[in-house]
C-alpha cells in the first residue's frame, strides 16, 4: 500500500495520544528543525518540496512564506495561523486530521511558525468541530508538558505560544483576509490585497495563514525531505492528497491517496461506485466552488493542473456526485442559496447578485421560469466572476452555475418549457 | 450584572491579548453559555470590558449566526443544508422537522424546547444528511432517526 504520511498512523477507534504519535516518528521533525536548521533552511525544504495549499487555491506554500520579511528590520511580532474553519460544502477532510491526528497539525504549526520566525500561532477553528477542539486542547497540553510548545522549545531558544481561536459560524471566515478581520474582533469582512497578509496581516504584522491539511504536511516533509515528497505523487504536483466523495455512492468517505489519483479510481474503487439504481451524471471536484465535470472527464487526474485543463479546479479535492435522480437545477440552487446567505455583504455584486441568482433559480425550479432566464443567469455569472469583488466567494459561487448551464442546459430548458421540475 | 464566574471567565479570555477586542467572540460565548443568549444589557457590560463601544460589539455579535442576540429554546438544532446533504434528501427531512416542531427555520417551538436554524456545511458529508443538536452531531439522518433524536432532548 502507498505511503500515507497524514493518515497512516490514525487508529480511528483509539483517541490520539502523544506517545503513539512520537513512536511513529512524531516531533522528530521539530527536533531536527529547532536543533539544526535555520528558519531559511526550513523554508527552503518546504519550497523545494513543491507543497501547494490544500485549502482550495493551491498557492505554493514555500513561496507564500518567502514574502514574510526575515531581515533584522522585520517586525518583532509575526503570526502563523492554521485555518481550521472548514466549511466548504462537500468538504470533510480537515475534520479527520484535527480529530484523529491533532499532534501532526500542532507540530506543523510549530514548524511553520519557526520557519517564519513567529512567536505566536493560532488554530482558527469553527465552533461546530467540538470533538476537534477537545482533542486539540488535550494535545496542546501534552505538547507543552514535553516542551514542544512554550518557552525555549527543546532548549533551542525558540519560543511559541499556540492558541485556539474558536469562531462562531459563517463560511466567509475561512477566507484568508476575512479570517484576519475575525481574529481582530471585527466583522469578518475580507480585505483588499495588496497589502498581502504575509507583509501586513493580523494587527498589521506579517502573518501566514495555511490550511489544516497543508500544515499537517510540513512535519513529514521536514523529516523525509523534498524528493521523498515528490515520490508520493503520481504527477508533477507533489505529495498525497486527502480526497473525498459524497453523494449517492456506495461508500462515501475520505481517503489519503497519491496526488493525481483519477476521478474514476476515486469514484469506482474507493467510493464503491454509484448506489444501485442511480446513474452518474456529473461531479463537482473540490467543494461547492468549483465547476462541474462530467463522464468524459472521469479519467482526469485529480491534481491542480489536470483539473484546471479539464475546465474546473482541484479546490479542496472533495467531490460531490450528481446522480440521475437528483435535479441539477435544484442542486445548483442549493449551492447559490448557501453562498447568498454566507456572503459577508461588503461588495455590491456579491451582496445583490447572489440573492438575484437564487431568486431566478428558485423560480425555474418551481415552475415559474421564463424564456431568457438561462441567458440572465449566464450574464450574472460573468458579472460575478473574478475581478469584481474583494474575495473569491462570488467568483467561486458562479463556477458550478456556469458549468451547470453548459452541461445540463437541456434540464434548465425543460424546467422552463414544462413549467415544473421533472424530478418532483 | 455578571456573576463572578462569568467575570473570571471573560478576564481569562482577555488575558494576554494584545488588544482586548480580539477576545470578543470568546467573551460573548461566555455569556451565551451561562445565559443562553446575549441581551442588550450584557452586551453593554461586555463592550466596556473589551474597550469597544456597544455598537462595535453588536456589529460583530450580529455577524455570527452562532451568537444569539435573542432568546433561544433550551436546545438549538442546526440543520446542514449544504450541497451533499441537499443531494441526500435534505428537503424531505426539513419538511419532516418543520412539521414535528411546528416551526420553520429561525423559529422557536412554543414550549421553548427547540430553536431551529440552518448552518453551513457541517463537514459530515460522508454521513449526510446531518444536523447538530447543541454540542452533538447527528448523522445519516432519516425521519425515524430524527424522531428518536428529538425525544432525547427535554
Amino acid at each position: 500500500m502507498a505511503e500515507r504520511p497524514l493518515t497512516g498512523s490514525i487508529r480511528p477507534e483509539v483517541a490520539p495520544d502523544i506517545s503513539a504519535y512520537e513512536s511513529a516518528g512524531g516531533y522528530e521533525a521539530l527536533r531536527k528543525a529547532v536543533k539544526g536548521m535555520s528558519h531559511q533552511d526550513v523554508q527552503k525544504v518546504v519550497t523545494d518540496s513543491n507543497l501547494r495549499g490544500r485549502g482550495g487555491a493551491g498557492f505554493p506554500t514555500g513561496q507564500k512564506w518567502s514574502f514574510v520579511p526575515m531581515d533584522e528590520a522585520a517586525p518583532r511580532e509575526k503570526y502563523f495561523i492554521v485555518n481550521a474553519d472548514e466549511m466548504e460544502p462537500g468538504t470533510f477532510k480537515d475534520r479527520l486530521l484535527l480529530e484523529c491526528n491533532p499532534h501532526q497539525v500542532i507540530e506543523g504549526a510549530i514548524l511553520g511558525a519557526y520557519a517564519i520566525g513567529a512567536s505566536r500561532a493560532y488554530i482558527f477553528l469553527r465552533w461546530e468541530y467540538r470533538l476537534a477542539e477537545k482533542r486539540l486542547e488535550q494535545a496542546m497540553a501534552e505538547a507543552r508538558e514535553r516542551n514542544y510548545l512554550g518557552k525555549n522549545i527543546l532548549g533551542s531558544g525558540f519560543s511559541l505560544d499556540l492558541r485556539i481561536h474558536t469562531s462562531a459560524g459563517r463560511y466567509i471566515c475561512g477566507e484568508e483576509t476575512a479570517l484576519l478581520s475575525a481574529m481582530e474582533g471585527r466583522r469578518a469582512v475580507p480585505r483588499a490585497k495588496p497589502p498581502f497578509p504575509q507583509v501586513c496581516g493580523l494587527w498589521g504584522r506579517p502573518t501566514i495563514v495555511n490550511n489544516t491539511e497543508t500544515v499537517a504536511n510540513i512535519p513529514p516533509i521536514i523529516r523525509n525531505g523534498p524528493s521523498w515528497f515528490h515520490g508520493l505523487s503520481h504527477t508533477g504536483d507533489a505529495g498525497t492528497k486527502m480526497y473525498g466523495v459524497s453523494g449517492r455512492v456506495g461508500r462515501p468517505g475520505v481517503w489519503e491517496l497519491p496526488m493525481g489519483t483519477t476521478m474514476r479510481e476515486l469514484l469506482e474503487e474507493h467510493a464503491g461506485g454509484m448506489r444501485d439504481g442511480y446513474r452518474f451524471r456529473g461531479l463537482i471536484p473540490g467543494g461547492a466552488s468549483t465547476d462541474f465535470l462530467v463522464e468524459e472527464h472521469l479519467d482526469v487526474q485529480m491534481d491542480y493542473s489536470s483539473v484546471q485543463k479539464a475546465g474546473s479546479r482541484l479546490g479542496t479535492g472533495m467531490m460531490i456526485i450528481l446522480d440521475d435522480k437528483t435535479c441539477p437545477v435544484g442542486m445548483i440552487n442549493s449551492i447559490i442559496r448557501f453562498m447568498a446567505r454566507e456572503s459577508c455583504g461588503w461588495c455590491t455584486p456579491c451582496r445583490e447578485g447572489l440573492p438575484w441568482l437564487e431568486k431566478v433559480l428558485r423560480a425555474i425550479e418551481t415552475g415559474d421560469g421564463r424564456p431568457g432566464d438561462i441567458e440572465l443567469l449566464g450574464e450574472h455569472a460573468r458579472l460575478l466572476g473574478p475581478g469584481n469583488t474583494y474575495c473569491a466567494l462570488a467568483p467561486g459561487a458562479v463556477e458550478p452555475l456556469q458549468s451547470g448551464i453548459r452541461y445540463f442546459r437541456e434540464d434548465f430548458e425543460r424546467h422552463i418549457r414544462d413549467k415544473r421540475c421533472p424530478w418532483r | 450584572m455578571l456573576t463572578d464566574d462569568e467575570r473570571l471567565a471573560i478576564e481569562r479570555e482577555v488575558e494576554d491579548c494584545a488588544h482586548k477586542r480580539e477576545a470578543c467572540v470568546g467573551a460573548l460565548r461566555v455569556i451565551q453559555r451561562s445565559r443562553g443568549w446575549v441581551s442588550d444589557d450584557h452586551l453593554r457590560v461586555l463592550a466596556d470590558m473589551l474597550d469597544m463601544t456597544p455598537e462595535e460589539l453588536d456589529s460583530v455579535a450580529t455577524f455570527y449566526p452562532l451568537i444569539f442576540r435573542r432568546p433561544v429554546g433550551r436546545h438549538v438544532i442546526l440543520v446542514c443544508d449544504s450541497a451533499s446533504c441537499w443531494v441526500m434528501g435534505y428537503e424531505d427531512l426539513l419538511r419532516h422537522l418543520q412539521s414535528r416542531l411546528g416551526v420553520g427555520l429561525g423559529g422557536t417551538t412554543s414550549d421553548g424546547r427547540f430553536t431551529f436554524l440552518p448552518v453551513a456545511c457541517l463537514g459530515a458529508c460522508d454521513h449526510a444528511p446531518s444536523m447538530m443538536v447543541d454540542d452533538e452531531l447527528h448523522m445519516d439522518l432519516t425521519k425515524e432517526k430524527i424522531n428518536d433524536i428529538l425525544q432525547r432532548y427535554a
